[in-house]
């Protein structure tokens, strides 16, 4: 199954029991009221908070991405080597 | 230096055609070049020097597509430095791509495993005895160099660029769970059978190329290990992440997202 297979189904599994949930009168199925109101909205509000999550966790990773100072250094140093090196092994750049 | 007496002791005829004495493993580095006369004596520098001080086997396979600015003649005379057997000429006429680069390298390559790497010194190649030590460890068919975890990094990116990569990356991460942490990283080693299974089924370009490997090769259920590298990046400042190649990003995503 692709990837998207994958999702259209999760999305449908979750979209039905929410939407027979939510329809419960209609069904034939009884919830407490408090139940129906705070299942009603949930898709908004979860949409909402996956949002967040992910501006969230882009924003520390873009905040921890390590910045390789060291290794820009050692790379420098290294090509100065290596030019005298090839220089003398009778390269011409 | 255990290998190096293997192959002194053991009588001529019982090594193979190719130099390797059974049990040994040889490395192949596959540099595709494009206009890199200023960086591929450099490169292939860094590269002997990893190699010798941890007294690997080695060969350097030098693909250079019909490059304008002499990256042709400076590899020549690299091959006269080095010799033949470890630097190899195998150039093209003009610019042909990655994945027939990485083909056309490999029919050349005498080595079991292949490593494959940027020319422009964006990857270090003391990185690589690391990425046998991890290949070692868990027998992985794969060993991927991630920018994003353990202590990888890199260097040379604004803040503006470090956004793009990790929003791609979770973006990439959210819709494909890949099972590896840096998709867009050509900093590889692979089993040679391997990477000649995967690029026959392999048909994206660019960024999406490295992408659909590692998805392909987790569909075959090859292991994919990593070692945390340092990007270097002394050409984004000439070359800016522009928009074509987002967009052209998010269609081979898409693509790999509904198809595999």
């Amino acid at each position: 199954m692709t990837k998207l297979a994958q999702w259209l189904w999760g999305l449908a599994l979750l979209g039905s029991t929410w939407a027979a949930l939510t329809m419960g009168p209609t069904l034939g199925l009884e919830l407490p009221l408090t139940c129906r109101e705070v299942l009603w909205p949930l898709p908004a509000y979860l949409l909402v908070t996956i949002g967040c999550f992910a501006l969230g966790t882009v924003g520390y990773r873009v905040a921890t991405f390590h910045d390789c100072e060291d290794a820009a250094l050692e790379l420098q140093t290294q090509i100065q080597e290596a030019r005298a090196d090839l220089a003398r092994k009778g390269l011409r750049f | 230096m255990a290998s190096m007496e293997m192959s002194r002791s053991l009588p001529r005829s019982r090594r193979d055609p190719e130099g390797r004495t059974p049990r040994q493993d040889k490395f192949s580095v596959l540099l595709p070049t494009y206009n890199e006369r200023e960086n591929l004596p450099l490169i292939v520098w860094l590269l002997v020097k990893s190699f010798t001080e941890s007294g690997i086997n080695y060969e350097i396979i030098i693909i250079d597509d019909g490059s304008p600015d002499g990256t042709r003649e400076v590899a020549e005379q690299l091959e006269k430095i080095y010799g033949s057997d470890k630097i190899l000429l195998r150039p093209r006429e003009k610019k042909l791509g990655l994945g027939t680069a990485y083909i056309h390298g490999m029919k050349h390559a005498t080595g079991n495993y292949i490593i494959i790497m940027d020319a422009d010194l964006s990857h270090h190649p003391k990185f690589i005895p690391e990425f046998i030590r991890k290949q070692k460890e868990g027998n992985f068919d794969i060993v991927s160099g991630t920018r994003y975890k353990g202590n990888g990094g890199v260097y040379g990116w604004d803040l503006k660029r470090k956004i793009i990569s990790r929003g791609a990356n979770f973006i990439t991460q959210i819709l494909l769970r890949p099972g590896a942490s840096d998709l867009t990283g050509s900093f590889r080693l692979y089993r040679k059978e391997v990477l000649q299974k995967l690029i026959e089924k392999c048909v994206s370009k660019g960024y999406v190329f490295q992408m659909e490997m590692i998805v392909r090769a987790r569909q075959l259920n090859y292991t994919v290990g990593e070692v945390p590298i340092s990007f270097v990046d002394r050409v984004y400042g000439e070359s800016k992440l522009g928009g074509n190649e987002i967009v052209s990003f998010l269609k081979g995503l898409l693509t790999l997202f509904a198809t595999t």
